[in-house]
């Protein structure tokens, strides 16, 4: 009882430090709080660090180390595991403690929106100019012309199989909702998967009319749902991890499911039984972008950075590294000359053409529409309904 | 020049003294340090959690507006959904549990009334054992174990059975789950055992029970506090897990903590995992009430 109390005492201080008030509809109409922030028109020195929330294998010594020795910034990342963690480190504008995010397109409305990231002046960066048109302002990164970051790199979300099972490769997502295959599909553990299976539909049920598959009105975000409700009695496994896929797929618990390229040359060097492909109806992707917190303590270390990384040649040692394409066209050569062959392989060459026209890339969903009216299906609706699909 | 304090003439009044005049001082400077501790790190954490769970966040940019409100708890109570996964991780909860204690009684019986001083160590240090390993490494060699290709399916085959397929199910849960917390069972169920005093099972025999009455009869409810002692570890324990529903379970393999997780780690929606974070603190506070009954303090 006397704990009880305490506890009583402790909520009464707890409640009256925090007051009450109407939640935000949290509706993007209004523009993004630091659209009118104005960047810096020119790098100063390096203020000696600098401070990166990154994914895993984005901040390698074999291009920090050369970076750290021409501008005196000592890197130091700390690695997210997921779009959401990293949202939710880069709080209050990263604090004050962060400088930069390589945050993925599902993320970066949020963060721009939030307020958390500011506008990038990307004259400071030369090899802009050589990036691939789309990558020069994606929409998930740019809004109403102001560059909320600058491009990184790619990669498609694709169909990986096992030609043991599938001698004839597959030509649509259709294997993953077929249920002849029972018990032998995987696909990612990540609420975004329902714009997978949007796609699909958009191609397969046209009657619905999904035009974007970020962009959901009710009918059609149910549609959706109840497609995946469906898969998830063929789903052997939800995926976390790029590794627990891999073990699946090569202790031949699945052999179907969806992926990224990474995915498929780890299984293939192991062992060649394994292909992957981007059926006909397309497929999601990802695009990753160096963003500057609003709060960034080292700026100038920020831009030297980015200058670096957008350089073809740590583009390409980043692309060969992770397994995955690279913003800027001239690093194809680059690609070229440290992996014959990678240029082809990871696509970079293929920007504008069919290849490139089939990915949709991650965004945000939003309440708001492209057309302006509220009627689509927000991404904190996603996720509980991700919840409820995998039960 | 020396001066000596006297206590009688006001002034400095030297610490014994004053521990000697005021009874209570003493209790309260000891208990002080523990209790801010306790009520500081302990109840304010929880009581944060409790408070958060009546806010809500902004849809878009995630972050907590404090509205107040019990939007999240109706959610919990109306949806299906998370009826299914709180029923199903009590389930396993319980289940581990059983199983963990059907599996321990009869070891921790042979380790402390039965085995030589000698083979007592030896299965203490093999009890254990596993806890030296990471529990991540733990869970991996089962994905090994139980997978399409693995140890399990080969060795079946090679037998002539045919395969068992239990990777990522949640019968591969149930088995890593009591593999994992089964030392957490058999410890304190040794140390009730232990301090049964062998005289109660002499009378019994003289009474003319044979060994098997007198353990069922006598050693059991003797043991039983120590056994709900062990039951509390398994249960919580399994109840907070969220790390091998991921790496063994299926489809359909999703416990609270997993929920929790993906409402902190992916939805950001940190009100909503603090709303559903209380459903295990009030089922522990049952749990832990039942066991208060069962005396299973006293065996700890």
């Amino acid at each position: 009882m006397k704990f009880g109390a305490l506890a009583v005492a402790a909520m009464v201080m707890v409640v009256a430090c925090g007051s009450s008030t109407n939640p935000n509809t949290g509706t993007p109409t209004q523009q993004p709080p630091t659209a009118n922030m104005k960047p810096q028109t020119s790098i100063g020195s390096g203020e000696g660090q600098l401070n990166l929330i990154a994914w895993e294998g984005y901040v390698d010594p074999s291009w920090t180390t050369p970076f750290t020795q021409q501008t005196g910034c000592v890197v130091n990342a700390k690695y997210a595991g997921s779009s959401d963690e990293m949202v939710s480190l880069m709080k209050d504008g990263g604090g004050g403690q962060w400088d930069m995010v390589s945050a993925s397109g599902d993320a970066d409305l949020r963060l721009i929106y939030g307020g958390d990231v500011k506008p990038m002046n990307v004259n400071l960066i030369p090899d802009f100019q050589n990036f691939q048109t789309f990558f020069k302002a994606p929409p998930y990164n740019t809004i109403n012309g102001v560059h909320y970051g600058v491009s990184l790199q790619w990669g498609p979300n694709t169909l990986l199989y096992s030609t043991k099972k599938f001698p004839n490769k597959p030509t649509s997502w259709s294997v993953i909702y077929d249920p002849a295959n029972k018990g032998l599909v995987t696909v990612p553990d990540n609420p975004i998967q329902i714009a997978d299976a949007a796609l699909y539909l958009s191609k397969s049920q046209p009657k619905l009319g999904i035009k974007d598959p970020y962009e959901l009105t009710k009918s059609q975000f149910d549609a959706t749902v109840s497609l995946l409700t469906q898969q998830r009695q063929l789903v052997k496994l939800y995926w976390g991890l790029a590794s627990d896929e891999i073990n699946a797929f090569s202790n031949g618990d699945v052999v179907v499911g969806a992926a990224w390229p990474y995915q498929t040359i780890q299984l293939q060097q192991n062992n060649g039984a394994f292909a992957d492909t981007i059926p006909q109806e397309g497929a999601t992707g990802w695009g990753d972008t160096w963003m500057l917190a609003t709060k960034a303590p080292h700026p100038n270390c920020a831009y030297l950075w980015d200058k670096w990384v957008s350089t073809p040649q740590v583009q390409a040692e980043q692309a060969i590294s992770f397994g995955e394409t690279p913003v800027n066209s001239k690093a194809c050569a680059e690609m070229e000359s440290l992996q014959a062959g990678s240029c082809a392989q990871y696509h970079a060459d293929q920007t504008g053409t069919a290849y490139f026209n089939t990915i949709k890339f991650w965004k945000t969903p939003l309440a708001t529409c492209d057309d302006g009216s509220q009627n689509c299906i927000p991404y904190d609706q996603w996720v509980s309904a991700w919840t409820t699909i995998k039960g | 020049m020396i001066e000596r304090p006297h206590p009688r003439k006001g002034g400095a009044v030297p610490f014994s003294g004053l521990l000697w005049r005021l009874p209570w001082l003493r209790p309260v400077l000891l208990l002080t340090p523990p209790l801010a501790w306790f009520v500081v790190i302990y109840l304010a954490s929880l009581v944060t959690l409790l408070v958060t769970a009546f806010w809500t966040t902004d849809p878009f940019t995630t972050q907590i507006v404090q509205y107040w409100n019990t939007d999240n708890f109706q959610r919990i109570f109306n949806e299906p959904v998370y009826h299914t996964i709180i029923g199903r991780t009590v389930g396993m909860a319980a289940l581990v549990t059983v199983t963990d204690a059907a599996l321990a009684f009869p070891f921790a019986y042979y380790m402390a009334r039965i085995a030589s001083r000698r083979a007592q160590t030896l299965l203490f240090a093999a009890v254990l054992l596993p806890l030296w390993a990471s529990y991540l490494a733990r869970v991996y060699a089962w994905i090994l174990i139980l997978s399409h290709d693995g140890l399990l399916n080969r060795s079946l085959q090679a037998i002539g059975l045919p395969p068992a397929n239990i990777g990522y199910t949640n019968i591969a849960m149930w088995l890593v789950f009591s593999y994992i917390w089964l030392p957490f069972m058999i410890i304190p169920t040794y140390a009730a055992l232990e301090r049964v005093p062998e005289s109660l099972l002499e009378a019994a025999g003289d009474l003319g029970a044979r060994r098997s009455r007198a353990v069922r009869d006598v050693m059991l409810p003797l043991a039983l506090p120590g056994i709900v002692a062990g039951s509390i570890f398994t249960f919580s324990l399994t109840l907070g897990d969220y790390i091998t529903p991921i790496l063994v379970g299926g489809a359909g393999s999703s416990l609270i903590g997993n929920v929790v997780y993906a409402n902190v780690g992916i939805a950001n929606n940190i009100p909503f995992a603090a709303a559903l974070a209380m459903v295990p603190v009030a089922i522990m506070a049952v749990y832990l009430l039942i066991a208060q009954r069962l005396g299973a303090f006293e065996a700890l």
